[in-house]
């Protein structure tokens, strides 16, 4: 079927003289053939998270108040919205006060105020209580994923049309090399390559992926946002969590707790939480930064480690695992912000990083972002000015101000831990965000691995089954799939690679860091190792786009509707 | 000729299964729900048939709560021309029974005047496999039950039957009931511009009071719990063993 619907064609002929940061000032028709269809929309948002939620009700909102319309589409590579969101996550209310005030009078899934705040220094054995340098009033536990699931109905109810089970793959370009929109790649793609493809050109795209978004890294390599944002690369972490039901004696609704210590070595950096939800609901998770040096190091039986610690287990016990995942997120912080804005669009949320890290959350920033996106895009869009202005307002807007306080946290580890922690107390205490300096990042997370000739395996307790399981259990509970006949999303540039370099030089690290498992070393007819490549079992966590030393693999994303199934995480 | 296709909204196959702790029977708030598999193989055949010529229109309906329209939309997206949704809201106490969904479902063939009614096999929420063959009965017309292929012609569907024994062809005169086995075939994917299109499409509400229905049920759900975890073997050291086992614990000596 050849069929091109032009929705916004009318609007785009209105707009005259185009700045040359702008959209095209038509929406641009393709020839189609063998099957492909085209649609296009004023906006169109490639995921349907927080940020991408935000930016979707803001652009709504405006419209309304100004009495015009913008036709938006938010595109979502989960099979529903909310089935690919996983966070902690203690969630602070400001940008939702902003964006919909109202919401404390609606059923929204945010009903777990922070009751109380606790960390502790974990050894093997003891848990020493620390002061806390949270402060979480006013901030509720919540499922980010049951969040999200509101918004879309939010949205929805405006007028976004939010479609679920569509990956865009592509970004699509015209002559002048200008961004005008994504292509979806339809499901029904055999393993032989041949699929079918549907079109989404938008005048204006927005890129909300989440940390390591795979449009939105190409976007920022292609067009040098990191050079032109604040200059320094982004550093990463991997986070393991479950959600359990527990014995009710032990359950207090609002309780959050963070540790640090056991069971990562001091040259590690990380550490847990673990959060009462209601309804007998427990959050626990391990958050690992992935410039950890030993090769051999699992951060998932890292988590499973943790959670025998004698003031955990005592926790878990009696309870049952609802739900597994895994997800990486963003340690850059303000040095790592790249410029967001692209011709033809712009990046928001965690794509581009605005996660404040000693305060360990991200989604109040990348709700901001997202609005002040959506703003930008409504100036652009309907009075013709250009999409510098979410830069200009991102540096003039309260993320910037939060982010530039918590700059030094982090990278003051890279001295070590006991510094690190020093580092932080001075930073806390006594400048309070004001100091005078900016400490840099350390290498990039891929260059951080030693040779495995430096370290020896580590053999990590096996699994009890009550509260520590092995992985083909856990990704039961992560509802995971892909359809068995599609190509490998999972991509070595150099095939040969993993043989030459991964598995001699750093023994194969990537059997190791994949929360999933995905990557596994078998043995050939021949007796040699050979890279096996799991697909299916993928978490959509990017990982292994982040970590791999050579940077090999790629991680491209898989026919639409794959993935985890994450409800209550 | 037109086909009504019944679906049916379930907790999605791949979903890990688990007992509310009240007891009151499964954990369906928070889950991901989905069209019943046997459903979607069942609109898939209706629309293969229309597309052969055999008939004129599909209609897909459903008996569920408000959510049920997402179904219906699927059902849409894939191609359906029309649906009804017959609104009732589940109480897990006194769930909705196949009898009553028959009922309501030959009221609707009956106004929609259907000449061919194609259902799934069984739901698997609660594998009853029950609904077509009760519908069948209500209506007086021949089944063709577990359809591993239909070739439908002016006045009759031969049937591809999956039996125990093997296939079992039969002939139907219309107006029959299908159900549909797992090999009928390959149900196609909504594409999104099909989606965008079921947006407009129409779906009728009704109720059961409006089609004098009564699906009140004899049946009450007392208690749901999980079955016991299967317990560990016993090693045992001698046949004498053995037999005490068997004489006095198992009972089956």
């Amino acid at each position: 079927m050849q069929r091109v619907l032009r929705v916004a064609a009318a609007a785009a002929a209105r707009l005259a003289g185009a700045p040359r940061w702008g959209p095209a000032a038509a929406a641009t028709v393709r020839w189609l053939s063998g099957g492909r269809e085209s649609m296009s929309y004023d906006v169109v948002i490639v995921g349907a998270g927080p940020a991408g939620l935000a930016a979707a009700i803001r652009l709504k909102q405006l419209c309304r108040a100004a009495d015009t319309d913008l036709s938006v589409c938010v595109l979502e590579k989960g099979s529903e919205v909310g089935a690919h969101v996983l966070s902690g996550n203690v969630f602070e209310p400001r940008a939702l006060d902003e964006l919909i005030p109202k919401w404390r009078q609606e059923d929204t899934p945010i009903r777990v105020p922070v009751s109380s705040d606790k960390f502790w220094l974990l050894t093997k054995n003891k848990a020493w209580t620390l002061p806390s340098p949270f402060d979480n009033k006013g901030n509720y536990v919540i499922s980010l994923s049951q969040l999200v699931r509101w918004m879309a109905t939010k949205a929805e109810e405006l007028g976004v049309e939010v479609y679920p089970g569509f990956a865009a793959s592509e970004i699509l370009y015209d002559e002048n090399q200008i961004v005008t929109g994504v292509a979806t790649n339809d499901v029904g793609i055999a393993k032989d390559g041949s699929k079918r493809e549907t079109f989404q050109p938008g005048r204006m795209t927005l890129l909300a992926e989440g940390c390591r978004g795979s449009l939105s890294e190409k976007i920022i390599r292609n067009h040098k946002l990191r050079e032109s944002g604040q200059g320094q690369h982004q550093t990463y972490a991997l986070g393991i969590k479950e959600v359990w039901e527990i014995k009710e004696e032990k359950h207090k609704p609002g309780s959050v707790v963070h540790t640090v210590g056991w069971p990562l070595d001091l040259n590690t950096y990380g550490g847990s939480f673990i959060y009462h939800l209601d309804n007998r609901q427990l959050s626990i998770g391990l958050v690992v930064a992935l410039n950890y040096r030993n090769p051999f190091m699992s951060p998932y039986d890292e988590f499973q480690k943790f959670k025998q610690h004698p003031a955990v287990r005592k926790i878990l016990e009696g309870g049952t695992v609802l739900q597994y995942g895994a997800r990486t997120l963003n340690e850059g912080g303000f040095q790592s912000i790249p410029n967001p804005v692209f011709p033809g669009g712009a990046i928001i949320g965690c794509s581009a990083g605005f996660l404040n890290v000693p305060k360990i959350k991200g989604t109040h920033t990348a709700m901001k972002s997202g609005m002040l996106a959506a703003e930008a895009s409504f100036k652009t869009l309907v009075e013709g000015s250009s999409m510098e202005l979410y830069w200009e307002n991102l540096k003039k807007s309260w993320i910037w101000e939060e982010l530039y306080k918590a700059r030094n946290y982090r990278p003051a580890f890279e001295y070590g831990f006991i510094p690190g922690m020093a580092l932080s107390a001075v930073e806390r205490y006594i400048f309070k965000g004001k100091a005078p300096f900016t400490l840099k990042h350390g290498r990039p997370d891929h260059e951080a691995t030693d040779m495995a000739s430096l370290h020896s395996p580590i053999q990590y307790p096996k699994p009890d089954g009550q509260i520590s399981f092995d992985v083909p259990t856990s990704l039961y509970r992560s509802s995971t799939n892909h359809e068995h006949d599609q190509p490998p999303h999972l991509r070595l540039r150099d095939p040969t690679v993993p043989e030459r370099v991964n598995l001699p030089l750093y023994a194969g690290p990537e059997s190791r860091y994949c929360p999933a498992r995905v990557y596994e070393y078998v043995s050939d007819e021949k007796g040699d190792q050979k890279l096996h490549i799991n697909a299916q079992n993928c978490l959509h966590c990017k990982a292994c786009d982040i970590k791999d030393p050579k940077q090999n693999i790629e991680w491209t994303v898989p026919e639409g509707g794959g993935g985890p199934g994450y409800t209550v995480m | 000729m037109k086909i009504l296709v019944a679906v049916k909204r379930v907790v999605d196959y791949a979903v890990k299964v688990r007992v509310r702790p009240d007891r009151t029977g499964v954990e369906t708030a928070s889950v991901k729900m989905s069209m019943n598999p046997f459903c979607e193989i069942a609109v898939e055949e209706a629309l293969r048939l229309r597309e052969a010529g055999a008939a004129a229109e599909v209609v897909a309906a459903t008996v569920g709560p408000a959510q049920s329209a997402d179904t219906l939309r699927t059902a849409l997206a894939m191609g359906a021309d029309r649906a009804v949704h017959v609104l009732h809201d589940p109480d897990p106490q006194r769930p909705l029974l196949p009898l009553a969904v028959a009922k309501i479902l030959r009221a609707v063939a009956l106004q929609e005047k259907a000449g061919l009614v194609i259902l799934g096999k069984q739901a698997i929420d609660d594998d009853c496999n029950q609904t077509g063959q009760m519908l069948a009965g209500l209506l007086n017309w021949p089944q063709g039950t577990f359809a591993s292929k239909v070739i439908l012609d002016k006045e009759k569907a031969t049937v591809e039957r999956e039996v125990d024994g093997g296939i079992e062809t039969i002939c139907l005169d219309l107006p029959a009931v299908i159900t549909t086995d797992l090999r009928l075939n390959q149900p196609r994917y909504a594409t999104l511009p099909n989606i965008m299109k079921a947006k407009s499409k129409v779906i009728k509400k009704v109720t059961p009071e409006d089609l004098n229905v009564d699906i009140r049920s004899d049946m009450e759900v007392l208690e749901v719990t999980e079955p016991p975890k299967r317990k560990a073997g016993v090693i045992l050291s001698s046949v004498d063993e053995l037999l005490d086992k068997l004489k006095n614990e198992a009972r089956v000596l």
